[in-house]
């Protein structure tokens, strides 16, 4: 069996968000994926995110690679448009569908294998461009649908389930993402849904690229003693710079935590995040100590995770572009082709 | 001017070769070092050419280099229509020391020399059967001008000067064309009519003028224009209603998108708010390029890209999903010598096999094969068209020879009334109105199934789009009856391509003959001479056929049926169209005959009139010959 349709029924005191639906016309068919896999935990934080964001479901396009990670968008959203695209590719076909509709919401779903190794170039190039996406990259070291090999987000000398040591050093993607210009970067934990459906929520709310490493463990493949992606691994070597709140038009807009331990940034489109400050010396708006922070805590073996940075005024692709408001998808011959006059007049130059 | 250098003006040489004699039909062709500024006093002197009313077809040879390596620019001047490229120089003007002894050996005998002579060159640098003319170009120029710039821009002004009085080209027709080049700003005009004329004034007062080789003014250009193919398939894009162009630099492709981008921001740009109605990617790899293609036409913008063979052999595995999962692409492949790097700017038609079947796995895809520049632009338009009706890849076949040479093509014609044709696609109104979808079910018969444009309908017409296999409602399945079903779909789909591409063009000889001969693209212009050649000296009529695209339409089939004998030209080594031919309608492989040619310049009349007529003699006669 290679589908399974899930239940339609569902329990009538179900709550309902502002659109009148419930979490269930979030959700997708049964996911296929090992029992206890961190992707469906990200999944399952999606579909809270966007129930609680009233988002038209059909208004987002979910798009991916090719991985377990990339499996996943089967399993959420299924009244919206997906795209199981090809191995480290996402990122381009993402772009492709962003230029010719900017009015829906795009999240890409990939994995370490597909983002940091054989798709590390198209995922650089997607954050240069400023695509107006949530870019969620589920992290746990290894490849997966191919049986435990290690992908470029394994640590230096982390071990296989053989035992067997990785000898190459690891890409941090945070890092990477915040160097090359993505203008909402955040870490967070597969196992830690309350850090995590702000986080995803935010990225959703933010103009312009915004990049999630989730930290999401292999139960079949890495989450034995003596790797860094297991399950007790990272909970042990978690350290949380803020916990995000995202408070959207219809919540009540309250800052009740003590000054000086919360700060409420507002974004270009009038969202607002509050944060929750636990890390006291983090600034969340200056990039370049973030990435200096990062580096520093990366050398103590500390994990870091929240919303790492952001720019709340950051342009997409679009506004660099200077593309019309109307989607390119809903122009007709009228706005696009010059005309037999125009043509004539070419002609003419051209004797 | 001293009295030494004006004794070496005319060296005509003591041959019993007489010097040829033509009037408008001649190839004169220029040795220059690019990065000199050269090509545009080339492209000037081409079309004073063509504003005369003759028919010139221009070829810029140039090597993978920006600056100080040698560049050539043929002219083949032919009042008689023939515009493919001709074999050896009536003149030659000598502007490279690098290239002068191959420059010197391509003239023909009897044919011209026009060279530099501020530097004495040794009687063994020239030869007896050509006519030598000398002029001080170098010291000529550096007396006038003290700017080594613009020593060197005039300095190519003139020697077209100097050419138009050894020629007889209609001074004022160039001094036009300057005019309108230089438009607004009158004094570089009057810089360049002052240089035009020093250089022709000198050809008059002291060289033999005019040469063997003469112009007179004619009437056989008619309402053409003069374009490349490159340029052309860009407004085909922008006619065709493309939006988005993703594409990574690669000769001799770049100069479409660069085209699109400027025709775009000519036409496409709101005047009220500036904003634009494109979005053009520079990505960062040809896969980046065929990816965002293939996202913005699932996501319902007409998209396209622009490469050459490297460029196909990356984009291969995404060109296989947009096959598998049906999403329409544009590619245009504008073919260069291969394989690999191969000779990069030299041309080839190279890329058949390999576009026609790019991807692993059973994939097919439709081949657009233009001939001239009016059909780059037709052909491109309609690729967007056909892409979106069939819901997959389309490739328009361009090569260097048609997309990076100017030539004189039928004026671009456009029907107001025409629509853009964006396929099967439902809308939210027809999915609300209750009409069943399924992504991959065919319920008109023709195989090509309904789609829906992400974020149509809150409820209704979502699905996944995948690689891998699913069902005719795009739920994924493992399931072989499935995905057999949908692969024999697609080959239906495949008949159904052959119905809406464009038909092979078939031109009878006018006699009976059991002799066929089928070509395409850039060789086009040089066939009907070839038959001419071919007619003269063997004394047999072939019928021709042309085609246009792939999948080959019953009109193929036909044509090979009621001949013999048919001779396939193509321009690369392993005779890839033959092969298509063979491998789609089962032809019989001896009744093909290859004639091919690879070596990187574009494909003759000798060479073609050659290679058949090697066949054409009887075999007995032929060894009997030999």
């Amino acid at each position: 069996m290679t589908y399974l349709p899930k239940p339609k029924l569902a329990h009538p005191d179900l709550p309902k968000n502002a659109l009148g639906f419930t979490r269930r016309d979030y959700e997708g068919p049964i996911s296929t994926l090992c029992a206890g896999c961190g992707h469906d935990s990200i999944s399952a934080a999606i579909v809270r995110a966007c129930f609680e964001l009233d988002l038209p479901p059909h208004r987002i396009a979910k798009l991916s690679g090719i991985g377990c990670s990339s499996k996943t968008p089967t399993y959420f959203l299924g009244n919206s448009h997906g795209f199981n695209s090809v191995h480290g590719r996402m990122p381009s076909v993402l772009t492709g569908a962003n230029l010719a509709n900017r009015e829906l919401l795009y999240l890409g779903v990939s994995g370490d294998g597909d983002s940091a190794s054989i798709g590390f170039g198209q995922f650089s190039h997607s954050m240069r461009r400023g695509v107006n996406m949530t870019y969620i990259v589920e992290n746990n070291g290894v490849y997966g649908l191919t049986k435990g090999q290690f992908s470029a987000t394994a640590d230096r000398g982390a071990k296989n389930k053989r035992g067997v040591a990785n000898l190459d050093e690891a890409i941090d993607m945070v890092s990477i993402a915040i160097q090359l210009g993505a203008t909402y970067v955040a870490r967070s934990f597969s196992g830690d849904k309350d850090q995590l459906v702000p986080l995803i929520k935010g990225a959703m709310q933010h103009t312009g690229a915004a990049f999630i490493d989730c930290i999401s463990p292999c139960v079949a493949f890495n989450n034995h003693d003596g790797s860094t992606k297991s399950f007790d691994y990272v909970r042990e070597h978690n350290e949380a710079v803020n916990f995000l709140d995202v408070i959207t038009g219809r919540d009540e807009i309250t800052v009740d935590y003590a000054p000086g331990t919360t700060e409420v940034v507002r974004q270009h489109n009038g969202s607002l995040l509050k944060l929750r400050k636990l890390a006291d010396d983090y600034e969340v708006t200056d990039r370049v100590a973030a990435m200096d922070f990062l580096e520093v805590r990366k050398a103590r073996g500390e994990i870091v995770t929240g919303l790492l940075y952001v720019d709340p005024d950051a342009e997409d692709m679009h506004g660099y572009m200077q593309t019309h408001d109307t989607p390119f998808n809903a122009m007709g011959d009228d706005e696009l082709v010059p005309g037999a006059a125009v043509l004539a007049k070419l002609n003419a130059s051209l004797r | 001017m001293s009295p030494q250098d004006a004794s070496q003006m005319v060296e005509a040489a003591g041959s019993t070769v007489p010097p040829l004699v033509a009037v408008n039909d001649f190839v004169v062709k220029f040795a220059n070092v690019n990065g000199s500024g050269s090509a545009s006093a080339n492209q000037l002197f081409a079309k004073a050419i063509l504003r005369m009313g003759i028919p010139v077809t221009p070829r810029n040879i140039f090597p993978s280099n920006i600056q100080g390596l040698p560049t050539w620019y043929e002219m083949r001047i032919s009042d008689r229509g023939h515009m493919g490229a001709r074999e050896g120089t009536d003149l030659m003007v000598a502007m490279n020391p690098q290239t002068w002894d191959e420059d010197v050996r391509s003239i023909r005998p009897g044919g011209y020399l026009f060279y530099d002579n501020t530097k004495a060159l040794p009687a063994s640098k020239f030869r007896p059967d050509i006519t030598v003319v000398g002029m001080p170009l170098t010291s000529f120029t550096n007396a006038a001008y003290s700017v080594p710039r613009e020593r060197q821009l005039f300095k190519n002004i003139i020697y077209v000067g100097a050419l138009s009085a050894l020629i007889n080209i209609d001074p004022k027709v160039i001094e036009d064309l300057l005019a309108e080049q230089f438009r607004g700003r009158d004094k570089l005009i009057a810089a360049n009519h002052k240089a035009l004329h020093m250089g022709r004034d000198y050809a008059l007062a002291h060289l033999p003028c005019p040469l063997g080789l003469t112009l007179v003014p004619s009437d056989k250009v008619g309402d053409r224009i003069f374009i490349d193919g490159n340029t052309a398939a860009a407004l085909g894009a922008v006619y065709g209603g493309a939006t988005v162009c993703a594409w990574y630099p690669i000769t001799p492709s770049s100069s479409l998108p660069e085209a699109f981008t400027r025709y775009c921001e000519r036409y496409r740009v709101d005047k009220e708010t500036g904003k634009k109605r494109f979005g053009i990617v520079q990505a960062e790899d040809e896969l980046s390029s065929i990816g965002m293609v293939i996202g913005a036409a699932w996501n319902g913008a007409r998209a396209f890209t622009a490469t050459s063979g490297p460029g196909i052999s990356l984009m291969s595995e995404f060109i296989g999903l947009a096959y598998f999962a049906e999403i329409p692409a544009v590619i245009f492949d504008v073919q260069r010598s291969g394989p690999s790097t191969g000779m990069p700017t030299r041309t080839q038609q190279s890329d058949i096999t390999i576009c026609a079947y790019a991807s692993h796995g059973d994939t097919k895809h439709v081949l657009l094969i233009p001939e001239d520049p009016n059909e780059c632009f037709q052909f491109s338009a309609a690729a967007l068209d056909l892409a979106d009706r069939l819901q997959t890849p389309v490739f328009v076949m361009l090569d260097l020879e048609i997309g990076m040479n100017e030539r004189l093509t039928a004026p671009l014609a456009w029907d107001d009334n025409r629509r853009m044709d964006r396929g099967k696609v439902m809308t939210a109104e027809d999915l609300q109105s209750g009409r069943a979808f399924g992504r991959y079910l065919d319920v008109d018969g023709d195989a090509i199934t309904y789609r829906t444009y992400p974020g149509t309908h809150p409820t209704r017409g979502s699905f996944f789009t995948r690689g891998t296999s699913r069902d005719e409602f795009a739920r994924y399945t493992e399931a072989g009856d499935a995905y057999q079903r949908n692969m024999e779909r697609l080959l239906k789909k495949w008949d159904t391509a052959k119905t809406l591409v464009p038909p092979a063009i078939r031109t009878d000889a006018g006699a009976a003959t059991k002799y066929g001969v089928i070509f395409y693209g850039s060789t086009s212009p040089a066939i009907p001479e070839a038959l001419e050649i071919i007619a003269a000296q063997c004394d047999v009529v072939l019928d021709q056929l042309r085609i246009r695209a792939f999948p080959f339409g019953p009109e193929v089939e036909k044509f090979i049926d009621g001949h013999e004998t048919v001779f396939v030209v193509e321009q690369n080594r392993d005779a890839q169209l033959r092969s298509l031919l063979i491998n789609e309608l089962e032809t019989s492989p001896k009744k093909l005959v290859r004639v091919l040619h690879y070596n990187g310049a574009p494909i003759t009349a000798e060479f073609i009139a050659a290679g058949i007529g090697a066949h054409l003699i009887p075999a007995p006669l032929r060894e009997a010959a030999e």
